[in-house]
């Protein structure tokens, strides 16, 4: 990280090493920037919403070194270092779908898609936490996210096929390897 | 929405972080989770020229510890660590128990539970349980170390007594003495918001499962949490034979909450006596399951 003067526009810029969906990326910024922000303005990352920004909807959500975090309520500079994964970085390396996203698709988990990709991280990170959860447990991981269109039926069942596609996919991979 | 400007201090050490802490002080603030901070900035509601980020201390801010007294935590665990952590949970269940109502776990996985102690939100969980349990907080600065007992900590509502060159390092959360058991509870609007009245109990019986005490703590009543004694109450009397619905209703007259928004008075209060009924019983009762060496 290093610090650049600005004087002409009077405010503290840093250059930032972040890794985004796997890449490395240097960036200079101001430093009241959050990550959100960083990702979509100076990134282009535009996959990443931003809602209520403080907090409060989860449509920023995205992964930290794989944990959801809020990434309106994070400055980019202190994630200089870290693994960023956003909505971007979640389809497979052959480029399908992934499980989670896959699961959004076949139970109409999206209507607008405004909150899709908070849903999408914290679900995948979910899954990879619990890979069987109960529908009380699909329904509490998505407790802190908002959606003001397509109605929690449907999120919360993709949420539990998310779960089945991500086992069927493990024994696809094994028997494939098997053969 | 975006923060007002500042300058940003990414110290790599302690000592460090307390050497610009003490050199811009009134004007400085300590960045942790930044899960209360940074909403709050973004709100101008604070404007500090100085922002001290000690994300990056984990070598001498990390740490957890349990062993038979209690649990000390340092100010970069996180409130997700702090509830998975299972020696905590058997150690100190109050904890756990209450630390699964704070917000939702993506805040959790991000906000400190040190830097909730030092936020002194009248409506925040973990400044109700410090209290409950006599705990404390360790703040350090250039000036030296000292040791603040929890109910010196609170001084008014979103208001530690922290000097401005202080940084929290670590918090300590004892274990109760003897035959305990706790619960921990609370009613919200919708799950994971702050709560509209909640409460936490700590219940120690003797062998012939008589009280040896009762303290309540409650969550969004008080600008700084109070410990309500209930032990002369119920003291020598077998936990079965107390009258909880009672003791609710000695809690709901000893109670001035105010009412806002989100709740009147009389609601908390109606709130208050209902979690004080249900849970003393709860702790009670899980103070009779568990024996000494192995509670849950
Ligand atoms: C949507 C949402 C819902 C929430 N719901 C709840 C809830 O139900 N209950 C609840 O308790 N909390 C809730 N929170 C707040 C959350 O618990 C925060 O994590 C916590 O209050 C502050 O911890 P932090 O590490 O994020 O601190 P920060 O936001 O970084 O700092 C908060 C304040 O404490 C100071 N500070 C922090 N650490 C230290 C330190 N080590 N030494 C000195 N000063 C320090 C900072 O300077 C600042 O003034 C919620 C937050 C959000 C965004
Ligand atoms: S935009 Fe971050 S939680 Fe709403
Ligand atoms: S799909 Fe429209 S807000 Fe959720």
């Amino acid at each position: 990280m290093t610090s650049t003067d600005h004087t002409d526009v009077g405010e503290q810029h840093l250059e930032v090493r972040l890794r985004v969906n796997g890449m490395p990326r240097r960036v200079e910024l101001p430093v009241r920037r959050t990550l959100c922000d960083a990702l979509r303005q100076d990134l282009g990352l535009t996959g990443t919403h931003v809602g209520c920004e403080h907090g409060v909807c989860g449509a920023c959500t995205v992964l930290l070194d794989g944990e959801p975090v809020r990434s309106c309520l994070m400055l980019a500079v202190s994630a200089e270092d870290h693994d960023v994964t956003t909505v971007e970085g979640l389809t497979e390396p052959d480029g399908r779908l992934s499980p989670t996203q896959q699961a959004f698709v076949d139970c109409h988990g999206l209507q607008c898609g405004f909150c899709t990709p908070g849903f999408l991280t914290t679900v995948s990170a979910f899954i990879e936490e619990n890979p069987d959860p109960t529908p009380e447990e699909a329904r509490e991981a998505v407790g802190g996210n908002l959606c003001r269109c397509t109605g929690y039926q449907n999120i919360v069942a993709s949420v539990l096929r998310a779960a089945e596609i991500q086992k069927e996919r493990a024994t696809e991979s094994t028997e494939g390897s098997d053969a | 929405m975006k923060t007002p400007k500042f300058t940003y201090h990414a110290p790599r050490t302690v000592a460090e972080a307390l050497d610009v802490l003490a050199e811009h002080s009134t004007d400085a603030k300590v960045l942790a989770g930044g899960q209360s901070l940074v909403p709050v900035m973004a709100m101008r509601l604070a404007s500090p020229a100085h922002l001290v980020d000690i994300n990056r201390l984990t070598d001498e801010l990390s740490a957890l510890e349990v062993d038979d007294a209690g649990v000390r935590i340092g100010a970069l665990v996180r409130h997700a660590r702090l509830e998975r952590d299972e020696a905590a949970a058997a150690r100190v269940p109050l904890v756990g128990q209450a630390l699964r109502h704070v917000a939702h776990p993506t805040i959790r996985n991000r906000g400190t539970t040190v830097g909730s102690l030092a936020h002194a939100d009248p409506s925040a969980e973990m400044p109700t349980v410090l209290a409950l349990l006599g705990g404390h907080v360790v703040a350090r600065s250039v000036r030296g170390e000292r040791t603040i007992d929890a109910a010196d900590f609170f001084v008014g509502p979103m208001e530690s007594c922290l000097g401005y060159d202080e940084l929290a390092v670590s918090a300590w959360f004892p274990a109760p003495e003897g035959r305990f058991g706790t619960a921990f509870d609370e009613i919200c609007r919708r799950h994971g918001d702050y709560a509209m009245c909640g409460a936490g109990v700590v219940a120690v019986l003797d062998e012939a499962e008589q009280y040896v005490s009762l303290k309540l703590s409650l969550v969004s009543v008080n600008d700084v949490p109070e410990v309500l004694d209930l032990t002369e109450v119920v003291r020598g009397t077998a936990y079965d034979e107390v009258d909880h619905a009672a003791l609710g209703d000695w809690v709901r007259d000893r109670i001035d909450p105010p009412g806002d928004l989100h709740a009147s008075a009389d609601f908390r209060r109606h709130l208050a006596s209902v979690l004080t009924k249900r849970l003393t019983r709860e702790a009670a009762a899980r103070a009779i399951t568990t024996t000494e060496g192995a509670r849950a």
